[in-house]
């Protein structure tokens, strides 16, 4: 079975998640073609990050299926180093390796794990640090950046694994009010290019304004979802309705 | 030197502060060959000392109950009993159910000396508590910061050498610094099964020359800078090891 | 006091929580492991010939006299204690005094008890002790043994010393400035404000001192003192060199102090979280 381009890039299909006896995905399915850009958003508690982290196979699942290019996630033999070079995933609290440089963060993986050449690793570096707009702190620890800058950082980390999707775990959450639109600007610039994202968020504006697709969830199960125009005027569910009413 | 020789010579016959290890050839080689053998002693205690906590701590986190409790056994047993007994346990218990060897000259003798015995039973003294002082290390570096490793596609390997180890060590620095000091105060026991090491070269001196005073401060200072040698070494390995505008 | 700065990252700084408690060792783990040792230890020398008595009888004999010899290093320790926390407690405020020369004596002396090895100090006092003291008229005989109390007791000192210091040091500045601002004079803030704050923090670690100084008795045996590892040596001696008891009698030992000393441990890791809650 090999996978096309007309093909969904990323196919979920009736996920089930429990940790314990806690059921916090109730069968979820969505699908993402290549180069959309779609948001999930919800209240707290309703399955969103679960969901996100499970496409990356950093959570198993219980039952459904998940594919990323045709090849299933939910499978014990699964090679998830392959998986992992595809995916990259940005995290709500960045996750920067704090005994490393901006730099040398970005460099690490595909030193590590792809064993590329140094000197070519490293331009590819630079060149990313330029695209997150960071020019001068390729030397800087993360403990000296700001939250905004860690996560720009933690972006370019991801993009040089040059993967095929990314994905967004609230990534704007633990930031400082002034630094949240220069995080959100890069990941524009993103969707721009053409990257395929699967964004968790909570920032409507932004959502509405690059998301090709919004899905709704509430309880671990999908409650609604369209394009943003339809989403956002003309909601349906009650339970959209309600959530919306709040944030807006 | 001769000069020097003279002067503590004319020290001893006019004030009667009697400093043998000085100016008597014979004394000056037993206290340089002591203070050898405390260094010797210490320098291999330490080295299989942070082996075994490291070797320990990997061991705490295995999947079989009973290597954790074993593991914990060893603790427990070595941190609350006193080293001394621990020591005279090793070197008489243990020692004479050994098989013994023939030497150079024909005669039988124990496989292990005490210097050996020495060796292991101070190095699993302070090995224990080195355990501990690992494992917190490790347990200090949090989960999101290794999922971000896994997310990248990292080894675990690689997750253990370049991102867990190096962040555990930082935090371990302190108590281990600690600890080590320990070690080399520890190395003192040695006297009591005869190792020729500083104390017992010195106890042999002041027999001889019934210059207990002299001998007794000399100790003190002698063991004084060899700690703060030692302090002083550590610290500096942790301010070379500190990262900028990371921890308080 | 909480500070923290928006700055640094979270990541170091709260332990991760595990996902389930670690196998905790129970005192009886402990004991069951130790006793486990002597018994083994038994058959295994037990095929004595007939004129000399089975390990175990051997044992059982000589076990008033070790615990005798234990309960002694009991009173050694607690004795040093004692001196050592009195004499530390004073150092340690020493330590904090305003005068600069106090400060800085106070400093010096715990600096180089504390890092002298004990069984250094032990023969430093030991050696450098008289045998008796003539205060005036009246003459204080000094044993070895108070010898022995006196010498363990100076690393003791010095480490007290550096507990209360480390204590009041680890207190917010704003409990100084908020007494003074009351107009308290210092010696009523230290006492009535930071001291009594201080208890908390220093008692974990003085508990640990104690084991410690519990598990250095023993040196006192090899500046000759009968204390529980010279009547071992002295039993095995009375036995004729059996080499089959060195295993159970050592073992022993090791056992009665385990015994001894494991719940004190238990105990100090309790106040210990007990009390981090709270900081």
């Amino acid at each position: 079975m090999t996978w096309t381009d007309d093909q969904p890039m990323v196919s979920v299909k009736d996920v089930r998640k429990s940790f314990g006896a806690l059921e916090v995905l109730k069968g979820v399915s969505l699908d993402v073609m290549k180069g959309e850009v779609i948001c999930i958003i919800g209240p707290s508690g309703s399955g969103k990050s679960t969901l996100i982290r499970c496409i990356n196979a950093l959570n198993d699942i219980q039952g459904g299926s998940i594919l990323v290019e045709g090849q299933e996630v939910n499978d014990p033999d699964l090679d998830k180093l392959e998986l992992r070079k595809k995916v990259g995933m940005v995290f709500q609290q960045y996750n920067l390796f704090p005994h490393k440089t901006a730099l040398e963060n970005i460099m690490m993986a595909p030193l590590l794990v792809l064993k590329d050449d140094k000197a070519a690793v490293e331009k590819l570096a630079r060149r990313l640090i330029k695209k997150v707009r960071l020019e001068g702190k390729e030397d800087s620890y993360p403990g000296e950046l700001s939250g905004g800058q860690q996560q720009r950082v933690a972006i370019a980390r991801s993009l040089a694994m040059n993967p095929d999707v990314m994905l967004f775990d609230e990534v704007t959450a633990a930031l400082d009010p002034e630094t949240v639109n220069e995080v959100l600007t890069t990941i524009k610039d993103l969707a721009k290019d053409g990257m395929t994202c699967i964004l968790v968020t909570h920032e409507m504006g932004f959502a509405r304004e690059v998301a090709d697709h919004i899905y709704f969830t509430d309880r671990g199960v999908i409650v609604e979802h369209g394009a943003p125009d339809v989403f956002f005027d003309a909601a349906k569910d009650p339970r959209t309705v309600e959530f919306l009413g709040q944030i807006l | 030197m001769e000069a020097i020789y003279e002067w503590f010579r004319l020290l001893y016959d006019n004030t009667g502060i009697n400093l043998p290890f000085i100016y008597d050839s014979y004394d000056r080689g037993r206290m340089i060959s002591g203070f050898f053998m405390t260094v010797k002693l210490s320098v291999l205690c330490l080295v299989l000392s942070v082996i075994i906590g490291m070797a320990g701590a990997w061991l705490q986190n295995s999947p079989l109950k009973w290597t954790r409790r074993i593991v914990n056994g060893y603790i427990q047993l070595f941190r609350n009993t006193p080293p001394l007994v621990q020591l005279y346990f090793f070197y008489f218990a243990i020692g004479t159910m050994l098989p013994k060897v023939t030497n150079d000259w024909g005669g039988q003798e124990p496989i292990l000396g005490g210097f050996a015995w020495a060796v292991i039973s101070l190095s699993f003294f302070a090995g224990a508590y080195n355990v501990e002082i690992f494992r917190s290390g490790l347990e200090a570096v949090p989960d999101s910061t290794v999922e971000a490793a896994e997310a990248l596609g990292f080894s675990r390997f690689h997750i253990y050498k370049d991102i867990t180890l190096p962040l555990a060590i930082r935090v371990a620095l302190p108590a281990l610094n600690n600890n080590l000091v320990n070690l080399v105060k520890t190395t003192t026991l040695a006297y009591a099964i005869a190792v020729p090491e500083m104390l017992y070269e010195a106890n042999q001196i002041w027999s001889d020359n019934v210059n207990v005073t002299e001998m007794m401060v000399f100790m003190l200072l002698v063991y004084f800078v060899l700690v703060g040698v030692l302090v002083w070494g550590m610290n500096r390995w942790e301010r070379a090891l500190k990262i900028p505008g990371f921890g308080a | 006091m909480n500070k923290t700065n928006p700055k640094i990252m979270p990541v170091m700084m709260a332990p991760r929580a595990r996902a389930t408690d670690p196998i905790r060792l129970k005192a009886w783990h402990g004991a069951a492991l130790a006793a486990f040792v002597v018994l083994v230890s038994i058959p295994a020398f037990a095929q004595a010939d007939g004129a000399r008595d089975s390990v175990f009888t051997a044992l059982a004999r000589w076990m008033p006299l070790l615990l005798k010899g234990f309960i002694f290093n009991v009173v050694i320790s607690i004795s040093a204690m004692a001196i050592g926390t009195l004499a530390g407690a004073a150092l340690g405020l020493g330590q904090i005094s305003l005068s600069s020369w106090v400060r800085k004596t106070s400093w010096f002396v715990t600096q180089f008890f504390r890092n002298a090895p004990w069984l250094v100090l032990l023969f430093f006092a030991m050696f450098l002790l008289p045998f008796e003291l003539r205060i005036g008229g009246i003459i204080i005989p000094l044993p070895d043994y108070l010898k022995a109390i006196i010498g363990l007791s100076l690393p003791v000192m010095a480490n007290v010393s550096e507990i209360v210091r480390g204590a009041v040091v680890s207190l917010p500045s704003g409990q100084w400035e908020a007494a003074e601002s009351l107009a308290f004079t210092r010696t009523q803030v230290l006492w009535r404000i930071i001291l009594p704050q201080c208890v908390k923090r220093m008692l974990p670690p003085w508990m640990n001192l104690y084991s410690i100084l519990t598990m250095a008795t023993v040196l006192a045996s090899i500046v000759g003192v009968s204390e529980v590892m010279t009547l071992t040596g002295q039993v095995l001696a009375a036995e004729g060199g059996r080499t089959d008891l060195l295993l159970p009698i050592y073992s022993t030992v090791l056992l009665m102090f385990f015994i001894y000393c494991y719940p004190i441990a238990r105990l100090t890791l309790r106040l210990e979280k007990k009390f981090a809650v709270k900081t």
